[in-house]
């Protein structure tokens, strides 16, 4: 798509894309740019010096079984976390949807978790099932069952999923919410008409109805439970424990800061790359398929 | 017949009665279950640090709540939350500010002009909508700190603008825009930016404010990026802040202290998300779809 209307000179237009050629230069692909390079490289524990290697660190990484556990990880962290997030949204955007009064009400509470940053859901999750004086570990104690996150993999990784997908709820109704109105209404009568009954025409019409929906919000929220939820991790467990919930995003951060090994994260960061470049190209491939759908 | 009176069809898929108060009930609980964790946050920041660390807590708010949140916002644990707020204030309006004016300015460029090098520059920015922060943090520290800019707004600011997203939204509104403006412009002898502040801009309000309300929240929710580079307490955003308040080892966390931070740190962008709600939904819903 091209406009027909254009103004004439190219000094004007090259001033206003300046500032942005210029910040993203800076601040995106140069340091891209050296994250490849970095990657090719292992610096000596001094920063002084660095040798070369190739592919040597990806070899290296994709024989490490810590990494390959983290891709585990990860793949169980981003399909639990976009279960738990789409399947409640979804039913309350039914229940919504069959609401004429009070919809917007709800909708207008429902939105509030989103504006709630991963880190924060962190603390108040944390404070909930905190070991000490979390209530509901508490009463989780009470009925006999000992809660230890910060002992347990599983509990943590449960507990994470829940943390990371809890704002993300917010974010799937508006959406499912929004295509749900847009079902024709005549459709879903001429069902009813039919006799279908209410579950029958949610399974059979409605759904199908949705899949557009559905499908950008599984590569939204599997973005999502990728690259931004570290907040989460990082105030819950901090990757641990024997870090069960170390996903590749932590890793990253872990290798590169806290371990100090450059050409490792970097190219971590490479791979990572690759993952979004996929995702990306999914997203995109969607988008036009609708447009011709 | 009778039975098909006793149906009208509108009202053939709409439930009445026990069900429509089922259905009510329901959505209840389940926004009930959805608030819960902020409940007892707001709860544990109006009550004593005794109580809390006496399992079980109570559920309903106590008398503290001058208290404690003077506490935070004046005292704080390593530094006042009042900064902290300031901080992250700062950096999420310079975020939405900065990335709307030169998306702004690119994208009326791209879309209204021929210029060498449109091409590449477009395809620069399909790029940059793929990379979040995350995966090059620590090239990007580096750059950042060679530029000395560690502990600082335009530190916290500029890396978080580097990214096209809203270029490529305002490029395909701009593309909505009928040729007939531009073409009458162009016949009165407007020069471009006159036509661009005169026209263009009115036009995008709608998706300005729409963009600037999923900006803000963007800004405001960091995490990652100014636990890196704000080593300096009071340069501290809010919601990284909070994670520095508890304690590293064995010592019990000052619960109400961080609760009260906690729902400090998310009142401002619940109030822009709430109060622009119908803007942002239609933004969200639209931008990314």
């Amino acid at each position: 798509m091209e406009k027909r209307v254009r103004f004439n000179g190219w000094i004007l237009p090259l001033c206003l894309v300046f500032p942005q050629i210029l910040i993203s230069g800076i601040f995106f692909f140069y340091p891209a740019g050296q994250a490849i390079w970095q990657s090719m490289f292992i610096p000596d524990p001094f920063g002084l010096s660095s040798q070369f290697v190739g592919l040597g660190n990806f070899e290296f990484l994709l024989s490490d079984k810590f990494y390959l556990a983290s891709f585990g990880t990860t793949a169980l962290f981003s399909t639990l976390v976009t279960i738990v997030s789409m399947v409640p949204a979804l039913f309350l955007a039914v229940l919504a949807d069959r609401l004429i009064k009070g919809a917007t009400t709800y909708r207008t509470l429902l939105i509030w978790p989103y504006a709630v940053a991963p880190a924060i859901a962190g603390v108040l999750w944390l404070f909930m099932f905190n070991t000490r004086v979390g209530i509901v570990s508490w009463y989780l104690g009470q009925l006999g069952y000992d809660w230890n996150h910060v002992l347990n993999g599983e509990e943590a990784m449960g507990l994470v999923v829940v943390a990371s997908a809890w704002g993300r709820i917010s974010y799937n109704f508006l959406f499912f919410f929004a295509a749900l109105q847009a079902v024709p209404r005549s459709v879903i009568e001429a069902a009813a008409i039919d006799g279908a009954r209410f579950w029958r025409r949610f399974f059979t019409i409605v759904l199908p109805l949705l899949s557009p929906t559905t499908f950008f919000l599984l590569v939204v929220n599997i973005v999502y439970a990728f690259f931004e939820t570290f907040g989460v991790i990082h105030t819950i467990t901090s990757g641990g424990p024997q870090q069960s919930t170390t996903i590749l995003v932590y890793k990253v951060f872990s290798d590169g800061f806290v371990g100090q090994d450059l050409g490792s994260s970097a190219a971590q960061s490479v791979i990572l790359l690759l993952v979004v470049g996929a995702l990306t190209v999914m997203q995109f491939k969607f988008v036009e398929k609708k447009v011709h759908y | 017949m009778a039975h098909i009176a006793k149906e009208p069809a509108p009202g053939m898929v709409e439930k009445k009665g026990g069900s429509l108060w089922l259905t009510h009930a329901l959505m209840i609980f389940g926004i009930l279950i959805i608030f819960f964790p902020i409940w007892l946050a707001f709860v544990a920041s109006t009550v004593t640090q005794p109580e809390i660390v006496k399992p079980p807590m109570p559920l309903l708010p106590g008398g503290h709540f001058i208290e404690n949140y003077s506490r935070a916002l004046f005292s704080g644990v390593n530094v006042p939350v009042a900064t902290m707020l300031f901080n992250s204030l700062v950096m999420a309006i310079g975020i939405a500010v900065g990335k709307i004016i030169i998306s702004l300015l690119s994208a009326f460029a791209i879309v209204y002009f021929k210029f060498p090098g449109r091409t590449t520059f477009f395809w620069m920015i399909f790029i940059t909508l793929m990379l979040p922060v995350e995966v090059r943090i620590v090239p990007t520290y580096e750059v950042v700190a060679g530029f000395g800019m560690l502990n600082s707004y335009s530190g916290l600011i500029f890396p978080l603008i580097a990214s096209a997203t809203a270029t490529f939204l305002f490029r395909q509104f701009f593309m909505t825009i009928p040729d007939e403006l531009a073409e009458a412009a162009r016949v009165d002898g407007a020069r471009p930016m006159r036509f661009f502040i005169d026209i263009i801009i009115p036009m995008s309000r709608t998706n300005i404010a729409a963009l600037f309300v999923i900006l803000f929240i963007y800004g405001w929710n960091q995490y990652l990026w100014p636990l890196l580079i704000t080593t300096e307490p009071d340069m501290n955003t809010i919601v990284m802040g909070i994670k520095q308040m508890f304690p590293s080892g064995d010592d019990t966390a000052d619960w109400p202290v961080i609760m009260a931070t906690s729902i400090l740190a998310m009142i401002p962008p619940v109030i822009v998300v709430v109060s622009m709600q119908k803007l942002f939904i239609s933004g969200l819903v639209d931008s990314e779809k």
